[in-house]
């Protein structure tokens, strides 16, 4: 695939000329920045320069951070403590990061519901879309061992019970959870290996960014009517597409800056929102919180962890055919990462021949539920598993894997979409008509 | 003993979380107002000393704020003690223990001291890790206006004695309507006029258990006016770089997109 027909760097002067023949960086980045862009992209597309922002904002103040930070289990909490009082600024870049990482959430959990609803994990884009899975799981993992870094009572504690998860497996279940903790139980082993892999998954995460956008540069960005930017010649592209820059940077950068001025509301007069109180007391092996409580990014998937108790009849049934290897807290962990698998599956679950969801009159409604489907899990995954909520908390988590395992396969066959345009110009000219010369 | 704990934070995650939180819903916050709250609050320099006092006179024999440096006790948008102030305060608190087991008198560079009684916990954080508040609808949204309620449960404790009392294995507990669970180990430590001030200001239980959670969320959160500062800096020039880049980018796409249609 040769891409989107467009011009490409030609250098003009002496100097390039003789740096393009060494090293074609500079052509490198003209043809990224000025890549054709279909002119229909709506706001829901904005979330990736946000991203991008997140990682560098997390990255930057986490290494100022790690300068005055100590990784030890007796000095990590009042550590955390000299940066909220003695550092420079401290407070604020510590503030920054804890809230970067949930503006870092909400702008992954709406890209990926936009990849979602608009068909963006579609043919060619699977490549892209798995590449996302995967920073998304890093994002994940980076996110959940920098909780643990303050070391205090819920860093600890969800530590434990997070690797316990992993000690759920059967047989070789407490070897793993041993050998992520580096000891028997959380301890300065754990402390520091966690430390040391938040400090490099960032850049792994950098890494497989740039490789998520080349996929897609190759493939071209997806678009709200999921037709594709005519390829057969120059010209023709040219009225689909606009160059990225100047009009989806500007663009971009607006919606950034509204972003952020939310972002920055909540880092100026309420940063501990989202956090949890217990954690401004220090780590104690000997004390367990009464509530144990992990992020609210995490708490969707947490809320599916849970739902699946012992006394429901698949559990059962799993339990009895596998003859009590698969138990009903292995079950759980399994339908955890269960629901991020069959997302990262959905390029291969959706039948539907038809990209955007704007022309899929059924699959609409089925999009819309499980995004109401993924706040009810958020919240239920902060309520006590008990009473109404353990019946909420099933059926929300039921819905999720019939949407993917069942709902997307099945709609593509009986499904029949609307019309859609011939083209993205001509999509763009029924919203906004001949431009104003 | 390690194993057992994992499995009970395994219990806790599915189990026993409700429990607690139904425990905890007993305890009653009260609403008091402080300077502070919401994005204009301010500390109020006057209130922070007389708290300082309390702690000191009163607080200080059990729980230490082991976190606090000193010094900051002389730093803007704190009590603001003059620096001679803040020597001389130094050198009243508890020496502090070489290596070597010699003492030396405390500095302006050290910091308080930390709890003497082993089961008093330590206060310098104790007004962020309490939420008082979680609404509306558990989403705690109006702490941007309220805060998280930490101070208001400190001085709800503070206020929440009903004056009766038991004995349960060897120690004595206290009723209190703010305590999650209803019973504390902790004496009530405030009577009224048990602290004096050299300006006269009303020294009644209810008054200094507001005096002393507006010093102990200092004492939290000492940077809370620099921060609050920097938001509004933050705010204000990425509203107006908003409204810049809308205008270019609107003045940008004009020419592609021509006229709406209606």
């Amino acid at each position: 695939m040769a891409g989107i027909p467009h011009d490409h760097y030609e250098p003009k002067t002496g100097i390039e000329k003789w740096l393009h023949k060494r090293l074609p960086i500079v052509g490198l980045a003209y043809d990224t920045l000025m890549i054709p862009t279909p002119k229909n992209l709506n706001w829901m597309w904005v979330w990736g320069i946000v991203l991008t922002f997140c990682l560098a904002l997390q990255i930057i103040t986490g290494i100022v951070l790690v300068m005055h930070y100590t990784p030890h289990v007796s000095l990590a909490f009042a550590s955390v403590e000299h940066i909220m009082r003695d550092v420079n600024g401290g407070h604020m870049i510590r503030y920054l990061h804890a809230n970067g990482a949930s503006l870092f959430f909400v702008a992954v959990y709406l890209h990926i519901f936009r990849g979602l609803y608009y068909g963006s994990y579609k043919a060619p884009r699977e490549v892209t879309w798995i590449i996302g899975m995967l920073i998304y799981l890093a994002m994940m993992a980076t996110a959940f061992m920098g909780y643990v870094l303050p070391w205090g009572q819920m860093s600890f504690w969800g530590a434990t019970v997070i690797t316990g998860l992993f000690g759920a497996i059967p047989g070789v279940g407490p070897s793993i959870q041993e050998w992520l903790l580096g000891g028997p139980a959380v301890d300065n082993a754990t402390l520091n290996r966690f430390f040391s892999l938040h400090y490099l998954l960032p850049f792994v995460i950098a890494a497989l960014v740039a490789v998520h956008i080349w996929a897609f540069h190759t493939t071209g960005n997806n678009n709200p009517t999921g037709v594709d930017v005519r390829r057969t010649s120059k010209a023709e592209a040219e009225k689909d597409t606009v160059p990225f820059w100047p009009y989806y940077v500007i663009k971009d950068l607006f919606a950034l800056g509204v972003i952020l001025i939310v972002f920055f509301a909540i880092v100026g007069f309420m940063p501990n929102y989202l956090g949890h109180p217990d954690n401004y007391l220090e780590a104690n092996p000997l004390s367990t919180p009464a509530h144990i409580v992990p992020e609210w990014y995490f708490l969707p998937f947490y809320a599916i962890l849970r739902a699946f108790t012992g006394d429901v009849w698949v559990v059962q049934l799993v339990q009895f055919v596998t003859f009590g290897i698969v138990d009903a807290k292995f079950f759980g962990v399994l339908a955890m990462f269960g629901a991020i698998a069959v997302l990262a599956l959905t390029p291969w679950l959706d039948t539907s021949s038809v990209r955007s969801g704007k022309y899929r009159p059924m699959f609409k409604w089925w999009f819309w539920l499980l995004a109401v489907d993924f706040m009810v899990l958020m919240w239920v995954g902060a309520m006590p598993a008990e009473g109404l909520y353990t019946w909420i908390s099933l059926i929300a988590a039921t819905y999720w894997f019939v949407y993917f395992l069942v709902i997307l396969p099945l709609l593509g066959l009986i499904e029949k979409p609307l019309p859609q345009p011939a083209t993205i110009e001509e999509d763009f000219k029924s919203h906004y008509g001949q431009p104003a010369e | 003993m390690i194993r057992k704990l994992t499995l009970s934070a395994l219990a806790a995650l599915s189990l026993s979380a409700g429990s607690a939180l139904a425990a905890g819903a007993v305890a009653h916050t009260e609403d008091f107002s402080f300077s502070f709250e919401g994005p204009f609050g301010k500390f109020d320099q006057m209130q922070l000393q007389r708290g300082l006092k309390i702690y000191t006179e009163v607080c200080s024999a059990c729980h230490g704020m082991k976190f606090v440096p000193i010094r900051t006790l002389a730093d803007p948008g704190g009590p603001e003690l003059p620096a001679d102030q803040v020597r001389a305060y130094a050198k009243e608190l508890a020496a502090v223990t070489l290596p070597d087991g010699e003492e030396r008198p405390r500095e302006p560079s050290d910091h308080f001291p930390p709890s003497s009684l082993s089961n008093a916990p330590d206060l310098s954080l104790m007004a962020k890790a309490r939420a008082g508040f979680h609404g509306p609808y558990g989403l705690g949204i109006n702490q941007f206006f309220r805060g998280i309620g930490g101070p208001e449960h400190i001085a709800s404790i503070l206020t929440g004695y009903t004056g009766e009392e038991k004995e349960e294995a060897g120690s004595t507990f206290y009723e209190n309507h703010a305590f999650p669970g209803g019973w504390i180990a902790m004496a009530p430590p405030l009577t009224d006029g048990a602290v004096e001030f050299d300006d006269g200001h009303a020294n009644s239980v209810h008054h200094m258990a507001q005096d002393v959670a507006a010093f102990l969320m200092w004492a939290a959160e000492p940077k809370m006016m620099a921060r609050k500062q920097a938001g509004f800096t933050a705010v204000i020039f990425l509203s107006v770089l908003s409204v810049l880049l809308y205008l270019t980018n609107k003045r940008l796409w004009a020419g592609i997109k021509g006229k709406k249609h209606a």
